[in-house]
């Protein structure tokens, strides 16, 4: 059943790309100022600050916990990755399990916000908070398992 | 009529638990189908290991529980590759024989006595049974109809595309392998349909286990994300696809890691890349996704997209330099001859040299898969009219399964557990039709609508073109002949199909190999047990460490059965070495004792079919022995001059210089002629008469021959005392006299002139 419903949806965003190419003449001034961050165009700012002011809004304080913890992640593995490049990745297998540790760690707290996150809760009627939290720790110690084996 | 009663029958006076137990009784009934069938070759010959690679599995296994995992783990083999030796913990897939090892501590711990030999030779068997299960779960994810899941697990357990790599005694890595894959998917699977990641780290766990077990891990390495990237692209993507895809992802490749022999791989070869990306573009497309639901503006979705695309094109792009830079591992030869099936046979001689590699004869599909390849189209259609996520993924196995299994012999392995379970699909929809013993209800209502409904439906026949999910077939059969029919025959495909499978395991799948069996004239069986009688004359009149050099199909059986050191065996990781042993096999005397002497061989081993009509013996792979040989060494090894002028392969009156004067000639034929009347000698593989003069060996003595003359056995000669080449020592020996007699006479003629 669930496809069906995704279906429409899915000819109708195919159907925006048509009309979408004669409008490519905003893009790459917006999608440089969305990348670096601020500063820019009004449009491009308006919009990024509208999506902010909405985050903090509407986002519950639980959420953005995790969102928090997923920055952290985020920055920790940039430095690996710098420190990677910088210095050499001579222990490989201790910046392979190091970095795949915190992509790990990332994806399984996405994935537990995704699910704890009550706009996705038609998604996920199975599933409860705290069984989504029961399998993120269950993920977390797998994935700390082999990464501290793996690290030699 | 009496199934269609019994039906009613039951489905009327029982509740879902007594349906559920007979459910259970079912499985375990078709578990115990499924290992029975298995067991011809233990009833027929004995309970041993068969062919070859399983001897080394065996070798392994044993050396496991004797020594502990850590020393197994740590193995460093000098009893293979000499002088090389093998890595064998760091070159292996662990999984088989740990298995093997817990479940024999296990029974140990039970106070059970079990040989580990036993627990080798039925651990396929028992992992059948487990199969089935497993097939029975995956069907059940897939439709509705419980039926499907119990006809799938029956013909997942006797099928023989899978009994060939799983009969009792074939200890091989396929023999959980396929059992893992299967419950796999099945993970993956509900993984994706609940959005969790309890199964997808179920799955990353099984997933770790098969690439311990197998190399064909990466099938589903690469099926898996082909999947998602499938369901992404049909805009399909959901939050429960990304919680089971990347916490699969995180997780397994982590675990596959794990293992010594895959290592790095995960992040280095183009074979896992596709996981990668898919990875990287679920992220993606997830980011776009949460950011879209924060978005008004429309042309900022579309904006969204097109970067989506744009990053896309980058990252492969990168990926395409990085490959051609070097930094990621290219595709292995192995993955090119899945391509392009000739590939192998010019570049790699040693991998088209395997049987299994070659591409798959179309009867094959038949002889393994019987009826089901005909339903398996029909299942894959039914896939397609619903078209759900998981059916999605059964379409892209099947499509992807069928073209490597017509690629590579081995591969249709893979396909069987998709054909069982399309085809299960197709079968139940019949017979869940057909069994069904009410009349269609539909009747009552397209009577009542009378006038207008008939007049569409004959419009919907006459316009076939109309939508199909406009067009509402009734469904609902309403004579019972037709049911009877129907169902009758089906009940007949189904008995013949079990005839075929029966069949096939009895007489193609279930013979050992080491052991081979022939009738005689009576009728009776009569065993030839030449492999296990020259191994033991190996192991019983030879030192230790004598090395023995063979063609490297034998040298597993070698180390297992022998416990001979070898040079050369079937985990072909060094060419050149093999390309030695060729090229010592397929030069003259004089060339090869130099080889010999330089590896330290004791004894030469050559299998020889001639006199029984064996036709797998050396001859006839002689000429892979000859490619392999002239890949390192063009100059000295020719192809060419071992087929006469005419193109011919031969080895009677008319056999090239080249190849009379090779070392595996001279071994096969050596002595031949004495079982002959003069001048009669006959090989009876190749269905020719032989010269009348045999050929002389100078450098290796005969040492033994086994009953039938399926293995010869040679002792390489020391160096001769006196200081002399073999050739004239022999000939001294020999013809003692002829030799003075010639060196006198050239004396006295002159003498007399």
């Amino acid at each position: 059943m669930a496809p069906k419903n995704r279906n429409p949806a899915a000819t109708q965003s195919s159907t925006q790309t048509v009309p979408s190419t004669p409008a490519a003449a905003p893009k790459p001034s917006s999608s440089s100022t969305k990348k670096p961050g601020s500063g820019g165009a009004y449009d491009a700012q308006d919009i990024v600050l509208g999506i902010w002011n909405k985050y903090v809004e509407k986002t519950p304080q639980r959420v953005k916990l995790l969102d928090t913890f997923m920055g952290f992640l985020v920055v920790v593995a940039v430095l690996q990755f710098l420190y990677c490049i910088i210095v050499g990745n001579f222990p490989f297998n201790a910046f392979l399990s190091g970095f795949s540790a915190t992509v790990g760690q990332f994806v399984l707290t996405a994935s537990l916000r995704i699910q704890t996150n009550p706009e996705n809760k038609s998604e996920f009627e199975n599933i409860s908070h705290e069984r989504a939290f029961a399998d993120f720790v269950l993920g977390s110690f797998l994935l700390h398992f082999f990464c501290v084996n793996f690290i030699n | 009529m009496a199934a269609t009663e019994g039906d009613q029958f039951l489905k009327q006076a029982t509740g879902p638990k007594t349906r559920g137990l007979l459910r259970v009784i079912i499985l375990v009934l078709i578990a115990g189908a499924a290992v029975s069938s298995r067991l011809f070759s233990v009833i027929r010959f004995e309970s041993i290991i068969h062919e070859f690679d399983p001897w080394f599995n065996f070798r392994a296994t044993k050396y496991l529980v004797a020594n502990g995992f850590y020393d197994f783990w740590d193995w460093f083999d000098d009893r293979t590759w000499h002088p090389l030796g093998r890595v064998t913990g760091g070159t292996l897939y662990p999984g088989l024989m740990v298995t093997s090892g817990v479940i024999y501590h296990f029974l140990r711990f039970l106070t059970l006595p079990v040989d580990i030999r036993n627990i080798c030779v039925l651990l396929a068997p028992a992992f059948s049974g487990l199969t089935a299960f497993a097939t029975y779960l995956l069907t059940n994810e897939m439709v509705s109809s419980p039926s499907a899941g119990l006809l799938a697990a029956a013909f997942m357990g006797i099928t023989p595309g899978y009994i060939s790599r799983s009969v009792a005694g074939s200890y091989d890595n396929e023999a959980i392998a396929i059992f893992l894959l299967v419950f796999t998917f099945f993970l993956w699977i509900k993984a994706v349909k609940l959005g969790s990641m309890f199964w997808g780290a179920l799955t990353a766990l099984f997933y770790g286990y098969m690439v311990s077990a197998w190399g064909g891990y990466v099938f589903i390495t690469n099926l898996l994300p082909l999947h998602a990237f499938v369901l992404i692209c049909m805009g399909r993507y959901s939050p429960r696809l990304y919680v089971s895809y990347t916490s699969w992802y995180a997780l397994g490749t982590l675990a596959s890691m794990q293992i010594p022999f895959v290592g790095f791989l995960p992040i280095r070869s183009s074979e896992h890349m596709s996981a990668l990306g898919v990875f990287g573009l679920i992220q993606l497309v997830a980011f776009v996704e949460f950011v879209r639901a924060q978005l008004p503006s429309k042309q900022f979705q579309t904006l969204l997209r097109a970067l989506v695309v744009l990053i896309f094109v980058v990252a492969v792009g990168g990926l395409v330099l990085l490959t051609v830079g070097g930094v990621i591992a290219p595709w292995t030869g192995r993955f090119y001859s899945l391509w392009d099936t000739g590939y192998a046979k010019i570049h790699i001689p040693i991998i088209a040299s395997v049987s299994e590699h070659q591409p798959t004869a179309w009867p094959a599909f038949f002889f393994d898969l019987n009826l089901m390849i005909f339903l398996f189209p029909a299942g894959v259609y039914m896939c397609f009219r619903t078209l759900t996520d998981e059916q999605v993924f059964i379409v892209i196995y099947s499509v992807l399964a069928s073209y490597f299994a017509g690629v590579m012999v081995r591969l249709m392995l893979t396909l069987t557990p998709i054909v069982c379970v399309a085809a299960a699909m197709a079968f139940s929809q019949i017979l869940d039709t057909y069994l069904d013993a009410k009349t269609p209800k539909v009747d009552a209502k397209t009577a009542e609508n009378g006038s207008s409904e008939p007049a569409k439906v004959a419009a919907a026949a006459v316009l076939s073109d109309g939508l199909r999910s406009t067009r509402n077939p009734l469904v609902g059969i309403y004579s019972y002949a037709s049911r009877v029919t129907v169902v009758g025959f089906s009940a007949i495909y189904l008995l013949i199909f079990v005839l075929h499978c029966t069949w096939v395991t009895s007489n193609a799948y279930s013979s050992p190999s080491v052991v081979l069996a022939s009738r005689l004239p009576d009728g009776s069986q009569h065993i030839i047990d030449d492999y296990r009688e020259a191994y033991y004359w190996l192991r019983q009149n030879t030192p230790e460490n004598a090395k023995i050099m063979s063609w490297w199909d034998y040298g597993y059986q070698i180390g297992g059965m022998a416990d001979r050191p070898t040079l050369v065996d079937n985990n072909t990781w060094n060419n050149t070495h093999i390309a030695t042993v060729g090229k010592a096999m397929s030069s003259k005397e004089e060339v090869s004792y130099p080889i010999m002497r330089q590896h330290e061989v004791d004894y030469v081993l050559v299998v020889f079919g001639g006199l029984l009509g064996y036709s797998g013996d050396d001859i006839n792979k002689f000429l892979w022995m000859v490619r392999i040989a002239e890949g390192i060494w063009p100059e000295e090894v020719k192809e060419r001059s071992f087929f006469t002028p005419r193109g011919e392969y031969r080895v009677d009156e008319g056999a090239t210089d080249t190849m009379k004067n090779s070392l595996m000639y001279k071994m096969s034929y050596y002595n031949y002629n004495s079982l002959f009347p003069a001048g009669q000698a006959q090989d009876r593989v190749r269905n020719v008469r032989l010269p009348s003069e045999g050929p002389q060996l100078n450098v290796i003595d005969e040492a033994f021959t086994s009953e039938n003359w399926i293995i010869r056995i040679y002792k390489v000669k020391d160096l001769d005392n006196f200081g002399r080449d073999h050739h004239s020592a022999v000939s001294f020996d020999k013809g003692h006299k002829k030799k003075r007699a010639a060196k006198r006479k050239g004396p006295k003629v002159l003498r007399v002139e």
